[in-house]
C-alpha cells in the first residue's frame, strides 16, 4: 500500500514538473513584460509599464494589430461557413468518394506550415493575389477550416437525425428545416468555431510572413523584432496576444461545455 | 415524374452543402500544392521565374552536400524529438489517465490546450531568455557554483523548443488513448499476477498503440517542419530543411529550388505517415 502511494505521488510530482516546463515560457514572458531591465535576468529589475507604453505608442504596431484582427475575423467567418457546409454534408449524406472528400477537408493541418507558406506564396503570386491582406485571409481560412469542421461535426453528431425529418413531415422545406432546426441546434458550436479559428489565425506567423508582403500581422512583427535582437517589447506584445487568444478560447470553452450539457439533456 | 423532380431538388440542396469545400480546397489547397510540384521544374533567369520543364533544380539540390547533411540533421533531430517526447509524455499521460480524478483530468487537458493558443514565437523567445549564458537557468545554477552552461545555439536548445511545441499535444493524445482502455483488463492482469511494469508493456501499451503511434507521428511532423526552434534556439547550425526553404525563398529568390526541398519534406512525411499508420493498425503476430 505504501509502495502504491509512493508511486502515485511520484507520478503526480512528475505531472506537476511537466506542467511547469510547459508553462515556464508563458509565465516568464508575462513577468518580464513588467520588468525594467533591458536584458531579462534574475534578480528582477523594477516594475514598469515602459514596454507596454512603447508598444501602444507605436503606429506600426497599431496597423499590425488592426490587420491581425481583420484577418482573424474574416478568416474565422469563411472557415466556419465552409466548415459548416462540410460537416453537414458528412452528417447528412453518404455518397461516393466520401473518404477522399473528407481527406480533402481535413488534410491541411498535416502539411508543415513552411511548405504551405511556400506553396501559397507561389500560387497566389501566380494568380495575382499575393502581397495583400486578402492573401493572408485565404491562407488562414484553409488552415482553420478543419478545426471549424471538427467542432461543428461533433455538435451535429449529438443531434437526433429524426429531428430534421420531423420538421419535413410538418411541412418545412429542406432549407426551412435547416434554418429553423439545424442552425439553431448547432449555434453554440458555430460560435465556438468562430472563436477558436479566430484565435488560430491570430497566432499564425509562418504563412502570414510569406504571403503578407508589406501588410504585416502582429505575429509577423514579433518575428521581425525577434530576428533583430533581444527586445522586451516582445514580452509585452506576447502578453497582449495571449490575453486576446485566451479570451477567445475561454469563451469557446464555456459555450462548448454548456452545449455539451444541453446535448445530454435533450 | 414528380419523384424525379423531387430527387433533382434534393440533389441541388445536397450539392449546395457539398460543393463549397471542394471548390475552395481545389483553388486554395490542392492548387498551391500542385503548383509547388510544377514550380520545382521552373527556372529562374534574371531574377524572374520562367515556366518550363527542366530537371536542373533537382539535379542541383541532390548534388549538394549541404542539402544531404541538412536532410540527415533534420530527420535525426525530428526522430530524436519524437522518441524523447514520447518517453517524457508517457508517465504524465499515464498519471492523468489512471491516477487522477475525472475533474483533474478535464482541467489538465484544458490547461494543455492553453499553450496551443499562445504564440509559439513568444514562447521560443522566452526560452532564449531563460537559457541564455546570463539567463535565468545559469544565474540560478551560478548561485550554487555551477556553470555557466552553453545551452543556446546547441541541439539541446533546439530540443527544448521542440518539446515546447509538441508536449502539450502529445500528452493530450496519449491521455485520450490511455483513458479509453477498459480498466477491468488492467485489474485482470493484476489479479493474474502480472507486475506493474509488465502490465504497462504487455497490456496498456498494446491497447493504446494506435493513439501512441498517432501522437508520435504528430511529433515527427511538427518537429520535422518547424523552423523557429532550430533557428532561434539551435542557432541554425546546421540549417534544417525548413530553414533552407526560408533562405532559398527569401534571400535567394530561388523559389524552384525551395520547392524541391519542400517536395522532399512532403515525400518523407508521407512515407513516415504511411509506415506509422501501417504499424499502428498491424495485428500483433500471434
Amino acid at each position: 500500500m505504501i509502495k502504491d502511494a509512493a508511486i502515485s505521488f511520484t507520478l503526480k510530482a512528475y505531472l506537476v514538473a511537466l506542467f511547469i516546463f510547459v508553462f515556464a515560457p508563458i509565465v516568464t514572458s508575462v513577468v518580464f513584460s513588467f520588468n525594467s531591465d533591458r536584458f531579462p535576468s534574475i534578480p528582477l529589475g523594477d516594475f514598469t509599464f515602459h514596454w507596454y507604453e512603447l508598444v501602444l505608442n507605436d503606429p506600426d504596431m497599431l496597423t499590425a494589430a488592426l490587420n491581425s484582427l481583420f484577418v482573424a475575423v474574416v478568416s474565422a467567418v469563411i472557415a466556419t461557413a465552409i466548415g459548416f457546409c462540410t460537416a453537414y454534408s458528412d452528417y447528412r449524406y453518404n455518397f461516393r468518394f466520401k473518404g477522399p472528400y473528407l481527406a480533402l477537408a481535413l488534410l491541411p493541418p498535416t502539411i508543415p506550415l513552411i511548405i504551405m507558406a511556400l506553396a501559397m506564396l507561389a500560387w497566389l503570386s501566380k494568380i495575382g493575389l499575393s502581397g495583400s491582406v486578402l492573401s493572408i485571409i485565404i491562407a488562414h481560412s484553409v488552415l482553420c477550416m478543419p478545426f471549424a469542421m471538427a467542432i461543428i461535426r461533433l455538435r451535429l453528431s449529438q443531434m437526433d437525425s429524426s429531428l430534421e425529418a420531423a420538421a419535413w413531415n410538418l411541412g418545412a422545406s429542406e432549407w426551412g428545416a435547416m434554418r429553423e432546426v439545424v442552425i439553431p441546434f448547432t449555434r453554440p458550436a458555430i460560435i465556438s468555431s468562430l472563436c477558436l479559428t479566430a484565435a488560430v489565425s491570430f497566432d499564425e506567423f509562418a504563412v502570414a510572413w510569406f504571403v503578407s508582403g508589406l501588410n504585416k500581422t502582429v505575429p509577423v512583427v514579433i518575428l521581425e523584432i525577434v530576428q533583430g535582437n533581444i527586445d522586451p517589447r516582445v514580452n509585452a506584445i506576447g502578453t497582449f496576444v495571449f490575453l486576446t487568444s485566451i479570451t477567445l478560447v475561454v469563451i469557446a470553452q464555456i459555450i462548448f461545455m454548456k452545449n455539451q450539457k444541453n446535448g445530454k439533456a435533450s | 415524374m414528380s419523384q424525379l423532380i423531387k430527387k433533382r431538388r434534393i440533389d441541388s440542396y445536397a450539392l449546395a452543402w457539398r460543393l463549397p469545400i471542394i471548390v475552395w480546397q481545389l483553388l486554395f489547397f490542392v492548387g498551391p500544392l500542385l503548383f509547388l510540384i510544377a514550380m520545382s521544374f521552373f527556372l529562374v533567369k534574371n531574377y524572374r521565374m520562367v515556366e518550363t520543364f527542366d530537371l536542373a533544380n533537382w539535379a542541383r539540390m541532390f548534388s549538394k552536400d549541404y542539402f544531404w547533411s541538412s536532410y540527415l540533421y533534420t530527420f535525426g533531430m525530428a526522430s530524436l524529438a519524437t522518441v524523447v517526447a514520447t518517453l517524457i509524455a508517457f508517465p504524465a499521460s499515464y498519471a492523468l489517465a489512471f491516477k487522477v480524478s475525472d475533474n483533474v483530468r478535464r482541467w489538465a487537458v484544458f490547461f494543455l490546450i492553453v499553450p496551443f493558443f499562445t504564440s509559439y514565437l513568444v514562447r521560443t523567445f522566452s526560452w532564449y531568455v531563460i537559457l541564455a549564458e546570463s539567463g535565468i537557468v545559469n544565474s540560478i545554477l551560478g548561485n550554487v557554483g555551477l556553470g555557466p552552461f552553453k545551452m543556446l545555439n546547441t541541439p539541446f536548445g533546439t530540443m527544448v523548443g521542440f518539446m515546447t511545441l509538441v508536449l502539450p499535444l502529445l500528452v493530450i493524445l496519449q491521455t485520450l488513448s490511455l483513458s479509453q482502455i477498459d480498466k477491468n483488463l488492467i485489474e485482470a492482469a493484476h489479479n493474474l499476477g502480472c507486475g506493474r511494469i509488465r502490465t504497462i508493456y504487455a497490456v496498456i501499451i498494446p491497447l493504446a498503440k494506435i493513439g501512441l503511434v498517432v501522437g508520435a507521428l504528430f511529433c515527427f511532423i511538427l518537429s520535422f517542419g518547424d523552423f523557429v526552434s532550430p533557428y532561434y534556439l539551435g542557432g541554425s547550425s546546421p540549417p534544417t530543411l525548413s530553414i533552407l526553404i526560408i533562405d532559398t525563398t527569401k534571400s535567394g529568390q530561388q523559389w524552384p529550388r525551395a520547392a524541391v526541398v519542400a517536395i522532399c519534406m512532403m515525400t518523407t512525411l508521407f512515407v513516415m505517415a504511411f509506415l506509422a499508420i501501417r504499424f499502428a493498425y498491424r495485428k500483433p503476430a500471434s
